[in-house]
């Protein structure tokens, strides 16, 4: 594997080498794991165990981290709940986590601001392209630095007749523009911030209101609902329920936005846009067979008709200015799709991505996704050395320990076949009864050739399916010992004997497995003896 | 017993873990993990592994043996040993989880009780399994060899 995971960085020496994540994970041993992977990837890692302990870190200092990696489930806090917090308050890209790929959960993710959703186990190539979540997220929200007008509406119009293949749409584009405008101001920025052009903000002079997409949208929705004739800023204001913004603020971003929308509608007069609409007709809601996802959100399906854009003409897009309603869910639509048309394509597609642009997704039903079993398996082994007894009506059982030694009656025996799993039907799993001991004698009685490592033949013998310590000489070809019937008494929790032989048949697992290797309980204990020998 | 033949004895275990599903490829994800800086980190992980899945496989008894059972605090164990046997690539492990927690869904305590046996069983022979595997490792190390790695 190559040392140096990052992927070239094209613009800035080092980046995203050096990015700074976070990474909140109540495992300690995933923590561990996923702290060596992204130092692998050279990226700056701080572990937490805790969720609090993560939003502490994170809200004091704010400019502390780029991106933030979270586990879905913990204790102190929920995944989900975390994802909010730092969504609001800190406005960071944030990568959920877990070991359950349930599609509800992913969704659940992708509806809480989640920018990707990881399954566990993570692979590092995931891990090396994270940084372009960061850098998406702030060409997106278009941070202002030293720009004066804030949005400028000129630079990007500029670019854009330049050829640059821009899809967006007209959230996007207004805060790509301004985004744009400041990269440019910022093109002689000092190199000490190389590693963050995007997303440096202890170079601004001072605070100012960054309109976001989010922002942006709230503002627009407000828009609309008032009707962009009777608006005002006040009323907007009011609209957004954004606390910490303020009449200005509102009142100045709507002259932009006027001049902005005005200065489109010329350009549509003049030029024919040839936009087709939409880029990603899954994701029209005017579509009813699209978005199945809203309907069984049953969010507010006001419709979302944004109508973006590949423009060949460059520079013009089609707006609806009167149908910007954007439920919560299509806003995350939007920026997936947003992100995949991007200027810095994800090849990564996961699953997230996936399932919102790729529509097939069936309705959501938790209990489709859970698989449920009969417990009554049909089995040849009965528990015939073990009393059948019911495990509540075992007087003798105390301790769950108990419980497990006796087990219970043959007809409920566990379900099968999901996940490669089959039942035990082993006849004294467990049992205080002592099943016989089906022990190879040929292994036992063999002696031990006396090498140098005599605690490794204690350990052979315990060889994948367990046994005593019966001694054999090392030499011995290793399918020798998968064989073995030896009883298994090296257990914690009082189970004896255990008759090796019938144990797990997989044969998913083990398809490509000879025969003879197969531990199938059909036949093993009548035939292995003959096999060891043999 | 020389170097070589020890090599070959840990090469042949580790290809017999995998291809039995004792270990998946996240296993080989981890020992492509190990360098200079982290000389040991594989046996880290699973030592941490071991530790985890004691606490959590007693946590999972106690909660069997209350009455009345709290089954959504099992799933709670049983979901974190999910997580963590997918650290290591336990694979036969993490399958047992998965029907673990669909009894637990069903509140099936009988099969919670079975399910909790196979798991117990499934972590011994793993410890054991891997044991053996690092006992190997420090043999043919001590000997002046150096780790086949499993592709």
């Amino acid at each position: 594997m190559d040392n140096n995971g990052c992927l070239p960085c094209t613009r800035r020496e080092g980046f995203p080498a050096g990015l700074r994540v976070l990474v909140v994970d109540d495992d300690p041993t995933w923590l561990k794991i996923l702290e060596k992977m992204l130092k692998k990837c050279s990226y700056q890692v701080t572990t937490c165990c805790l969720a609090t302990e993560a939003l502490k870190k994170l809200r004091e200092r704010k400019d502390a981290f780029d991106i933030v990696i979270s586990d879905v489930n913990m204790p102190d806090m929920n995944g989900f709940k975390l994802l909010e917090h730092v969504g609001l308050e800190m406005d960071l890209p944030v990568i959920m986590m877990s070991v359950d790929g349930e599609t509800s959960r992913v969704m659940k993710g992708v509806q809480h601001g989640a920018c990707d959703y990881l399954l566990k186990p993570i692979r590092m190539k995931e891990l090396r392209n994270i940084w372009q979540h960061v850098l998406r997220k702030r060409i997106h929200e278009g941070r202002e630095f030293e720009s004066l007008e804030g949005f400028d509406f000129e630079g990007i119009h500029h670019l854009m007749r330049n050829g640059q293949d821009q899809c967006c749409d007209d959230v996007s584009l207004f805060a790509l523009e301004d985004c744009i405008s400041s990269t440019r101001k910022r093109k002689d920025a000092d190199n000490k911030h190389d590693e963050r052009e995007f997303g440096d903000s202890s170079s601004t002079k001072k605070a100012r209101v960054v309109w976001s997409v989010d922002l942006h949208q709230k503002f627009v929705q407000a828009v609309n609902q008032i009707g962009f004739d009777k608006v005002g800023p006040k009323k907007i204001l009011d609209l957004m329920n954004v606390p910490w913004l303020t009449r200005e603020n509102v009142a100045s971003h709507l002259q932009k936005y006027r001049l902005y929308l005005s200065r489109l509608q010329k350009q549509r007069d003049q030029k024919k846009c040839s936009s087709s609409g939409i880029k990603n007709p899954d994701l029209n809601p005017k579509d009813p067979g699209s978005s199945s996802i809203k309907n069984s959100m049953n969010k507010q399906q006001n419709v979302v008709s944004i109508d973006g854009f590949r423009c060949p003409n460059n520079g013009l897009v089609q707006l609806h200015e009167s149908d910007f309603t954007v439920s919560e869910l299509n806003k995350t639509e939007q920026r997936r799709a947003l992100a995949t048309n991007n200027i810095i394509p994800d090849p990564n597609m996961t699953k997230v991505s996936q399932i919102v642009l790729n529509q097939t997704f069936s309705p959501l039903n938790s209990e489709g996704n859970i698989e449920v079993f009969d417990c009554t398996i049909p089995t040849q082994y009965t528990w015939n050395q073990v009393p059948k007894r019911k495990l509540q009506d075992d007087p003798k059982s105390q301790s769950i320990a108990s419980m497990v030694s006796s087990p219970s009656a043959a007809s409920s025996i566990a379900s099968s076949a999901v996940d490669n799993i089959i039942p035990v039907q082993s006849k004294s799993l467990m049992v205080n009864d002592q099943s016989s001991v089906t022990s190879n004698p040929g292994l036992k009685t063999q002696e031990f050739d006396a090498s140098l490592i005599p605690e490794l033949e204690f350990y052979q013998q315990n060889l994948l399916w367990g046994g005593e310590a019966a001694f054999s000489p090392l030499e011995e070809d290793l399918n020798f010992f998968l064989l073995q019937s030896e009883c298994y008494n090296d257990m914690n929790f009082g189970m004896h004997n255990i008759d090796t032989s019938d144990y797990y048949y997989d044969p998913g697992l083990i398809a490509d497995v000879p025969n003879h290797l197969l531990y199938d309980s059909a036949d093993y204990s009548v035939v292995d003896q003959s096999l060891f020998i043999a | 017993m020389d170097v070589l033949q020890l090599q070959r004895k840990l090469r042949e275990h580790q290809a017999a873990m995998l291809r039995e599903g004792f270990l998946d490829d996240q296993f080989s994800q981890l020992q492509k993990l190990q360098d200079e800086s982290s000389p040991d980190f594989v046996i880290e992980v699973v030592k941490m592994f071991f530790d985890d899945s004691e606490k959590l496989l007693n946590n999972m008894t106690r909660a069997l043996g209350q009455v009345p059972v709290d089954f959504k605090q099992v799933d709670a164990h049983v979901h974190q040993y999910k997580g963590s046997s997918a650290s290591v690539g336990a694979a036969r492990v993490k399958n047992v989880c998965a029907t673990f927690r669909n009894f637990c869904e069903t509140q099936n305590l009988e099969g919670c009780v079975r399910c909790l046996q196979q798991l117990q069983n499934e972590y011994s022979l793993l410890k054991n399994n891997l044991q053996y595997l690092f006992r190997l490792q420090e043999e043919i190390q001590a000997a002046g060899g150096s780790i086949p790695t499993i592709e």
